[in-house]
């Protein structure tokens, strides 16, 4: 009796493919970019980027910045991407580097100041002498971390001439100074540091000799951190999630709704609709329009929520909300539509839409940060709605940067929703006629 | 009806003209050449077993399945196109209402769809909810009415908009009988109102009923039309129907059966006479054969029996 039962399930998930996609093939999607994000594989560890500006210009200065290009985990960038290849582009001044940390071009950028050089190592917490700033942007909390680690290895490993330098006046300063024999070896040996140096700055970086570990906040170089973004913000991260779990939940809403397109079609509905005077591009734009509309709403309310238990400030993003609600709404809404339009069943539709919003939203950072990931992980989710909707009202929020800024992040929202909503339009032809 | 239908020869076309349509789904002919024409005003009944084409014929005509060949026209104008469309109103075989919405916010949803608004809305929803009999549950959601009042407020829907020529699929489908009459009366008054008609079932009875013509339809093929008088006088010319039940080797009563030209269906003999003298010599030599004789009847031939005799199938099967 039990095994008839038993060969009665088994025949039914055979034979209901979505069950089995969900059964089995979910799980594995969910290990697998759990694993890449957390996993152990050393050529995955997410690299950061970093703006330099070397205002010192000094030996030590420059040896600072060859130990930080060596270093792996760091993409050091002394200057913008130039667009003409025939002109070089200017190096970055100090200006330059915080408003590209503000802006999201990189999380971190150290300035190094004129005359660091001349006291680079700090035993005492540095007096009067200049330190490196460290300009950060609190949305990404590991990066300031790594890169203070990193630059205090920099400093214990790329410049020993500087540090045994350094190490001498503080000997006279302490001890009284040296005979005149020892200050003689002192001078040579000191030569000796200060050849191997050039001679290593002559060398390639070679990443893979090179590990990191980080060093915590205190280290030998004094370093000024300031937070650039995020510095007035009275709860941290707050309309990150809001905008990382609505779109999560947005897309899983705007497929449940488009889905009364196959119910319609199921309990005859759509046939009667089609029959009167209602074409299948009237109907579809009326189902994209409310989509739009209820998922703009679902995003309005949690916004609100946000504002209202845990102090999130809309006042002065009202604009930039609307622009990127609409947009996300949009494309969320096109999106719902595309699935409805490529399943047959209530059933299909639900198994489709849980795998593929699932998968979309921990690729696309609703679920986890996208800087925590993988750098070919975060491109990955760049094909995402999720990864898109964040980083604009990441951009409203967070940065508060101007509407015409979020220009790239709209023209794709919407590109994606008219060429989903093209898509299903075509493949809706089935519904039409038979 | 303020409508009107933009094609040269719209005052004098037919509701419906259907000229040699065929239709395959795959290696199924769902239609294979039929030929149709509903006059202005008539109850045209089309009438056929489960999956002989009915529902495709009809949504050929509505213009939501597209014929591999033939035409067809609705007043002039060619199916799907939007004076047909307009002309026309349907009622499918399925509850195709939104269960979450009342009575009244259904019509008002596909008055709508089919272009009404303001006054003209509100009084098409008014004479709807009181050809239905739904004033009273106007306020109600669909979902919650009975299985009649959906089948009623299902077909108030099509017609919504006044059309001049009603397209209906087995709207009696699971109906109880009570509700069954009530929905013949609503026809009824359709066709007072002028408007043409074309009906499928399956049941005898209701085209018998509803319908001034009948065509019989199977294996996607017109095998019959005409009024039901018609059809049967066809079929039987001035023939009565015998009908009788014998005891005894089945075998060989349906042997006799055939060898003296008549049929067995479900344990039952029919035989075809022209006069009442004719069954007293059948019953004395089915006695004569050692066949008991359990009960006899003497009827007219109706549609049902047509089917039989042209199909040699039930119409129900």
């Amino acid at each position: 009796m039990i095994s008839a039962i038993v060969r009665t399930a088994i025949t039914g998930l055979r034979r209901d493919r979505a069950s089995l996609a969900l059964s089995f093939v979910l799980p594995i999607a969910f290990f697998s970019i759990f694993a890449v994000i957390f996993g152990s594989a050393h050529d995955t560890i997410p690299q950061v980027h970093l703006i330099v500006v070397d205002q010192d210009q000094s030996s030590a200065s420059r040896n600072l910045v060859r130990g930080l290009q060596r270093e792996g985990s760091l993409v050091i960038l002394t200057h913008p991407e130039s667009k003409d290849s025939s002109a070089p582009a200017q190096d970055y001044t100090a200006a330059g580097a915080e408003a590209a940390v503000k802006a999201g071009t990189v999380p971190v950028a150290l300035i190094i100041p004129s005359g660091w050089g001349q006291h680079p190592i700090a035993f005492d917490g540095g007096g009067s002498a200049p330190e490196i700033q460290l300009l950060n942007d609190q949305s990404d909390a590991i990066a300031p971390q790594v890169v203070n680690g990193l630059l205090q290895k920099a400093a214990m490993t790329a410049m020993p001439a500087s540090m045994a330098g350094e190490g001498e006046k503080y000997m006279k300063q302490y001890v009284g100074g040296l005979t005149a024999e020892q200050q003689k070896r002192w001078d040579a040996n000191l030569e000796k540091l200060n050849a191997r140096e050039q001679i290593r700055a002559q060398q390639p970086a070679d990443a893979s000799t090179n590990t990191s570990s980080g060093f915590g906040d205190g280290g030998i170089i004094p370093v000024q951190t300031r937070k650039v973004v995020g510095e007035h913000k009275n709860k941290n991260m707050i309309s990150f999630y809001a905008a990382a779990i609505g779109v999560m939940f947005l897309l899983f809403t705007a497929s449940g709704s488009a889905g009364s397109l196959l119910d319609e079609q199921e309990s005859g509905t759509l046939d009667r609709v089609l029959s009167s005077r209602v074409t299948m591009t009237t109907l579809l734009a009326g189902k994209m329009t409310f989509n739009t509309l209820l998922a703009f709403a679902q995003l309005t309310v949690m916004f609100l929520w946000g504002w209202a238990v845990f102090h999130l400030e809309i006042r002065g993003h009202v604009s930039g909300f609307i622009v990127m609600g609409l947009c996300t709404a949009f494309a969320v809404a096109a999106f719902g539509i595309f699935l409805a339009s490529m399943c047959h069943t209530r059933g299909q539709l639900g198994a489709v839409s849980t795998l593929l919003i699932l998968i979309m939203s921990s690729v696309g950072g609703s679920m986890f940060p996208r800087f925590m990931m993988p750098e070919a992980m975060q491109k990955a989710g760049l094909f995402t709605i999720n990864a898109w909707a964040i980083d604009g009202f990441q951009k409203v929020f967070w940065r508060d940067l101007p509407i015409p800024e979020l220009w790239p992040q709209v023209s794709v929202l919407l590109g994606v929703g008219i060429v989903l909503f093209a898509v299903s339009r075509r493949i809706a032809r089935r519904w039409e006629f038979s | 009806m303020s409508t009107a239908v933009s094609a040269p020869s719209a005052v004098a076309a037919l509701p419906v003209e259907v000229t040699g349509l065929v239709k395959r789904f795959g290696s199924l002919t769902a239609l294979d050449g039929v030929s149709l024409r509903l006059e202005p005003g008539q109850c045209l009944g089309l009438l056929g077993p489960n999956g002989a084409g009915k529902s495709t014929l009809i949504r050929a005509i509505v213009g939501r399945v597209l014929p591999d060949t033939g035409q067809v026209r609705i007043f002039g104008a060619e199916a799907s196109t939007g004076a047909a469309r307009q002309a026309l109103g349907w009622i499918p075989q399925e509850l195709a209402i939104y269960p979450r919405l009342t009575c009244r916010e259904n019509l008002v949803s596909f008055g709508k769809y089919q272009g009404l608004g303001g006054a003209r809305l509100a009084e098409q929803v008014a004479w709807c909810l009181k050809w239905a009999a739904l004033e009273d549950r106007a306020g109600d959601a669909a979902g919650k009415l009975s299985g009649g009042m959906k089948r009623r407020l299902n077909m108030a829907a099509g017609i919504i908009h006044k059309p001049r020529l009603v397209l209906m699929d087995e709207p009696t489908v699971g109906v109880d009988p009570q509700s069954r009459n009530r929905i013949f009366e609503m026809i009824e008054e359709l066709g007072a109102e002028g408007m043409s008609v074309l009906y499928t079932t399956h049941y005898m009875e209701e085209a018998e009923r509803l319908c001034d013509r009948i065509a019989i339809i199977d294996h996607g093929r017109i095998i019959a039309e005409g009024t039901s008088e018609e059809l049967v006088r066809n079929a039987f010319g001035t023939r009565s129907e015998v009908t009788a039940r014998f005891t005894g080797n089945q075998e060989e009563i349906a042997a006799w059966v055939k060898q003296r030209g008549g049929s067995m269906s479900e344990g039952t003999a029919q035989f075809t006479v022209t006069r009442p003298a004719e069954i007293a010599p059948l019953l004395d030599e089915a006695a004569t054969r050692g066949i008991g004789i359990e009960d006899v009847s003497l009827r007219r031939p109706n549609l049902e029996s047509v089917f039989l005799h042209l199909t040699g199938r039930e119409l129900r099967d």
